[in-house]
C-alpha cells in the first residue's frame, strides 16, 4: 500500500498486526494493550516496532515506553474526531517524541495541512486512489498565525 | 479598527482558494455529503430547508463602511438583497447558491471579511461589547484581545475537529453586553488588587437544551497568559470532552460531568507546562491597540445646542432619542442604535438599500464604522451631539429608526421553521404578530425594559432561556408548541428563566405575552422593571393567570 511519508508518496513496510495474530518479522505496530501485555517479548522484536494509540488511550502512561517505538500511529475514526491532534502536539512538544507519527484512518486530504502543522508527518490515505491529488493539501496555507510543532513561534513573533 | 497585513490578506484568500476546491471536489463527487459537511460549515455554510445559508464572521462585531456596502452588493449579486443580523454579531445570507458561495467569499476576503469558523465544531467568532471603547465605567476596550483571540483561534491546528463548537465573548465593561455567562468561555477585563489589568475567567457557559451559566476558574489572569490559558482550556476539551452524544459534548457538560475543581485542577496543571512558550509579547498587545485608538473627539462638540432644541421642538426626535440613544464617554458624542426591529421587519434584516444607506451615513457622521449587537441591531458609537437630528430623519425614511431599543418589541429571533432546517417551530411570523399587538409605543414605554427571546428550538439561537420572557418552540405530534420562561437575563446579574408551566399552542402565544404583561403592570411596585417583578414574585402568580382559564 502507498502512503504519504514527509510529503512524499512511498510504499508502506509496516504490518499492523491485530491482537489475535501471531508475531511477524519485519516492522509490525501492535496496540497499547498488546504492547501492555507483551512489551518484555516485544522489546526483543529485531525490526522496527510501532504502536498504535487511540483517542482515548492514556497517553501519558505510554512516555516512558517511547524509545521502544520508532513509529506512533494515532487513530482518526472519523475526520471529526480531533482528539489525537492534541497527542501528536503532546508527542512532539512535550514528551519529545522524534520518530514517525502516522495518521490512520479517515484521513483526508483537507486534514493535512493541520495535521503536518501538529507534527504528524506520515499518512494512510482513506481514498488511495487519489493520494496523488492529496499532496497539494499540504501547501493549502503558506502561513499560520499560532506556535505550532512546525513553527515554534507565532507569526507576529516571526514576521511582524 | 484593525487592518490586515499581507499576511493576514494571504490567509484568507487562500481559504477562499481552498474552499474553491473543496467545492470543486464536492460537485464532482470526489467528496460525498459527509465530507463535505464539515469543510463547509467551517466556511459558514448550512444546507437550509430552501436554500444554503452563508454565515460572515464580523469579529467582535466591527464592521467599516466598505465592508457595509460589500454586503449590500453581495446581497444584491448573489441573494435575494437582503441580510439577517444574528445574535453573534455576524450575518447571514439566506439563499445563496451552492455553487457560489467562493466567488462570494472571494468578493468579500476583497475586504477583510471571511466566514472561517462561523460554524461547525470548532473555536467561532469571538464576541464583545457593542459599546466597547465608548462606554463610561470600561476596565479597558476589550476589541484588541478581541482581534488577539481572532488570530490565535483562526486556523489553530489542533481545534479544528473539537467535540462540539466553541464559543468565546470577551468585555471590558461590568455591565455584560456579550452574555459572557452564557458562552464556552467567559472573558472580563479586571484590575486586581495591585491595579494591573488582565482578565476574569469564566468557562462552561452555554444555551441550547441545557442551559448553563459558566463557572469562575481564574479570578486573575495575567495578559501575557491570555493564549496560553485558552489552549491549556482548549486541549483540556479536546482530549476530555464527550464525543459519543452530541447533546453531551458542549464543555457546559464536560464542566458540569467533572466538576469545575478537577477541570481547573487539570487546565492549570497543562497551563504551566505550556505558559512560557506561549506568552504573548506586550509588544504584539501595543502592535493590535494601535487599531483601536481613540479617533480625534472635537472638543467642540458639546458646544452644541441644536440638539437640546430639536427635542423640544419635534417629539418624535425626542422620543427616538430617549430610546435609541445612549451615552458616550466624551462630552458631545452619543451612541445611536440603528434599530433592525421595524414592525413588519423580521428581528435582525436589513436590506441592500438599508445597508447602502448606512454606509453613507457612517461615513458622514460616524467616522466610517458600524457595529452589530448581540441583540440583532447596528450601531453608530462616536456620533456628535450636533448630527443627531439630521442622522434621525435619514434614518426614519428609510425606516431605521423605530425607537424600541430594550423594549418588548426589540425582540431577539431566530430564522425559525421559516428557513432553518433545525427548527421545529415558526418564529418570525409570531414576532410579528406580537409586533402588530404591542404597537403603541407610550406603552411599549411603560412597560419599560423587557427583553423577548423567542427560538424555534432547543438549540436556542435566540437565547430564550435568558430572555425575561423567553419561548421556545417545540414540536407535539407534528404541531408547533411553545414553552415559555421567565426571569432569565444575560446580562452581569445573569441567571436562567423559570418555565412557566406546560406548553402552549401557537395561537394562544400573543395573547400569552399579553397576559404576562399584564400580571406584571398590576404586581410591579413604582417602576419596579419586568425582570425585577419576576425576581421578587416568582413564576407563580404568572402562572395562575396564564392557565387559569383552562
Amino acid at each position: 500500500m502507498q502512503i504519504i511519508k514527509d510529503k512524499e508518496i512511498v510504499e508502506d513496510n509496516w504490518l499492523h498486526l491485530d491482537d489475535e495474530a501471531e508475531l511477524a518479522a519485519g516492522n509490525i505496530t501492535v496496540s497499547l494493550a498488546r504492547w501492555q501485555e507483551q512489551h518484555e517479548t516485544l522489546a526483543n522484536h529485531e525490526s522496527g516496532l510501532g504502536l498504535r494509540l487511540t483517542g482515548a488511550d492514556p497517553l501519558e502512561e505510554v512516555v516512558p515506553d517511547l524509545d521502544s517505538f520508532s513509529l506512533i500511529v494515532l487513530d482518526f475514526p472519523a475526520f471529526t474526531d480531533g482528539r489525537c491532534y492534541s497527542f501528536a502536539r503532546l508527542l512532539r512538544d512535550r514528551f519529545g517524541y522524534k520518530g514517525e507519527i502516522r495518521a490512520q484512518g479517515d484521513i483526508l486530504h483537507d486534514q493535512l495541512f493541520y495535521m503536518t502543522q501538529c507534527g504528524i508527518n506520515s499518512f494512510e490515505m482513506a481514498n488511495p486512489n487519489r493520494i496523488e491529488s492529496a499532496l497539494a493539501g499540504f501547501d493549502d496555507f503558506t502561513e499560520s498565525y499560532q506556535t505550532t510543532v512546525l513553527k515554534p513561534a507565532p507569526l507576529y513573533r516571526r514576521n511582524r | 479598527m484593525y487592518q490586515y497585513d499581507k499576511y493576514d490578506q494571504a490567509m484568507i484568500d487562500q481559504r477562499v482558494a481552498q474552499y474553491r476546491d473543496q467545492t470543486r471536489r464536492y460537485l464532482a463527487g470526489e467528496l460525498n455529503e459527509e465530507q463535505f459537511r464539515p469543510l463547509r460549515l467551517q466556511n459558514g455554510l448550512y444546507v437550509q430547508i430552501h436554500a444554503p445559508m452563508l454565515r460572515m464572521a464580523v469579529p467582535y462585531g466591527l464592521m467599516s463602511s466598505t465592508q457595509i456596502r460589500k454586503i449590500a452588493d453581495v446581497s444584491r449579486k448573489y441573494d435575494k438583497g437582503y441580510v439577517h443580523f444574528t445574535t453573534r454579531q455576524n450575518f447571514q445570507l439566506n439563499w445563496p447558491a451552492l455553487e457560489t458561495v467562493p466567488d462570494i467569499l472571494a468578493e468579500f476576503a476583497s475586504v477583510q471579511m471571511h466566514a472561517i469558523q462561523s460554524s461547525g465544531n470548532c473555536i467561532r467568532n469571538t464576541t464583545s461589547d457593542q459599546l466597547a471603547g465608548v462606554c463610561d465605567g470600561e476596565v479597558e476596550d476589550p476589541r484588541p484581545y478581541g482581534e488577539i483571540i481572532r488570530q490565535w483561534s483562526t486556523f489553530h491546528p489542533e481545534f479544528a475537529y473539537l467535540p462540539r463548537k466553541f464559543k468565546i465573548a470577551i468585555v471590558g465593561n461590568p455591565d455584560d453586553r456579550a452574555a459572557t455567562q452564557v458562552h464556552d468561555i467567559g472573558l472580563h477585563l479586571v484590575k486586581n488588587h495591585e491595579g494591573e489589568v488582565g482578565f476574569e475567567v469564566l468557562v462552561g457557559g452555554g444555551l441550547g437544551r441545557t442551559p448553563i451559566l459558566g463557572k469562575q476558574i481564574r479570578p486573575f489572569l495575567e495578559k501575557k497568559d491570555l493564549l496560553s490559558y485558552l489552549e491549556a482550556i482548549l486541549r483540556v476539551y479536546n482530549r476530555l470532552g464527550r464525543r459519543d452524544n452530541k447533546y453531551k459534548a458542549r464543555i457546559k457538560i464536560t464542566v458540569r460531568e467533572h466538576g469545575i475543581n478537577h477541570i481547573r485542577e487539570l487546565v492549570e496543571a497543562e497551563w504551566v507546562e505550556i505558559r512560557d512558550q506561549l506568552e504573548l509579547d506586550q509588544k504584539e498587545i501595543d502592535r493590535v491597540k494601535g487599531f483601536f485608538t481613540e479617533p480625534e473627539y472635537e472638543v467642540t462638540a458639546a458646544e452644541d445646542d441644536s440638539f437640546a432644541k430639536m427635542q423640544v421642538e419635534d417629539k418624535n426626535f425626542a422620543r427616538w432619542v430617549k430610546q435609541n440613544v445612549v451615552a458616550h464617554k466624551k462630552p458631545g458624542y452619543k451612541v445611536a442604535y440603528i434599530s433592525l426591529k421595524a414592525p413588519k421587519n423580521p428581528p435582525g434584516d436589513v436590506s441592500a438599500e438599508q445597508l447602502d444607506v448606512i454606509a453613507d451615513l457612517a461615513d458622514e457622521f460616524n467616522m466610517g464604522e458600524v457595529r452589530s449587537t448581540h441583540t440583532q441591531n447596528l450601531l453608530f458609537s462616536d456620533v456628535k451631539q450636533g448630527d443627531l437630528y439630521a442622522l434621525w430623519l435619514r434614518l426614519e425614511t428609510e425606516e431605521l429608526a423605530t425607537p424600541n431599543i430594550d423594549t418588548l418589541t426589540d425582540m431577539i429571533c431566530c430564522p425559525g421553521l421559516d428557513f432553518c432546517g433545525l427548527a421545529n417551530a415558526t418564529s418570525i411570523p409570531l414576532a410579528k404578530e406580537i409586533n402588530e399587538r404591542f404597537d403603541d409605543l407610550d406603552y411599549l414605554y411603560d412597560l419599560g425594559d423587557l427583553k423577548v427571546k423567542m427560538s424555534g428550538c432547543m438549540n436556542g439561537c435566540a437565547h430564550q432561556s435568558v430572555g425575561h420572557i423567553g419561548i421556545l418552540g417545540v414540536d407535539k405530534k407534528g404541531e408547533e408548541w411553545y414553552q415559555f420562561t421567565l426571569g432569565g437575563s444575560s446580562e452581569a446579574d445573569a441567571s436562567l428563566g423559570q418555565r412557566l408551566g406546560r406548553a402552549i399552542p401557537k395561537d394562544d402565544v400573543v395573547d400569552t405575552v399579553s397576559t404576562l404583561v399584564d400580571t406584571y403592570l398590576e404586581l410591579r411596585e413604582q417602576d419596579e422593571p419586568f425582570l425585577n417583578t419576576v425576581r421578587r414574585v416568582g413564576v407563580d402568580p404568572f402562572k395562575e393567570r396564564v392557565y387559569a382559564d383552562n
